[in-house]
């Protein structure tokens, strides 16, 4: 089960909407017992990609961010970015570039911008499994 | 000599590259890490021939990127 706060949730959604029509990015990070997971921070990050149907993280930023995690006690817990136009659900590509299978894929559809979707997933290979992902504000995906 | 790797001090021996300590470290899919020497990254061409130096804070970091290409709407 993963949480996140519900002012978290919102940061991203925010950030998501004022990147459109590019996709946007970042990572997550907090504390992990066992499956848990609890988001403590999330990290709004460039896309220098600056594409509405791809994103690649700025190394410089991810660097940072890495950095902050360390020295606020916090581990790296995966990554997230928007889907502008498309479901919520990895693409192949997003798939392909999967490469750290402990990490957690949080994907931001923003089909419909007044219902944004989040979900998390956990991606091995070509298999894909829907996490539990609980906003603390009381809504549950 | 005594570097730092991700955060934690180490023992490694002088003059070590930065492909040594990649596989020293068994990183996983090397071939999709950039790595970076005191905040500067190195290119993965002078991997092979990036000479570490006593003190050098190495970190790895994993590409990350992706994108709804290919997903119907």
């Amino acid at each position: 089960m993963i949480k996140i706060s519900g002012d978290d949730y919102r940061k991203i959604i925010n950030h998501a909407i004022s990147q459109l029509p590019d996709e946007a990015c970042g990572l997550i990070a907090g504390e992990a017992d066992g499956a848990d997971k609890l988001i403590k921070k999330v990290y709004l990050l460039t896309n220098i990609d600056h594409s509405n149907e791809h994103f690649s993280l700025d190394p410089k930023e991810q660097l940072a961010a890495i950095k902050d995690m360390r020295a606020s006690g916090y581990i790296p817990l995966g990554n997230w970015h928007s889907h502008p136009e498309t479901p919520s659900r990895p693409s192949e590509e997003d798939k392909r570039l999967a490469y750290d299978k402990n990490a957690s894929y949080f994907i931001l559809s923003l089909m419909d911008k007044d219902n944004p979707v989040l979900n998390s997933f956990h991606i091995e290979g070509s298999d894909v499994t829907k996490e539990d992902l609980i906003i603390e504000d009381g809504n549950q995906k | 000599m005594k570097i730092t790797v991700s955060g934690e001090i180490k023992e490694v021996q002088a003059e070590l590259t930065v492909a040594e300590l990649i596989k020293q470290e068994n990183v996983e899919t090397p071939e999709y890490i950039s790595v970076s020497v005191n905040d500067d990254f190195v290119k993965s061409e002078d991997f092979a021939t990036h000479k570490l130096q006593e003190g050098d804070n190495v970190e790895f970091l994993y590409f990350m990127g992706g994108g709804s290409d290919g997903i119907y709407k």
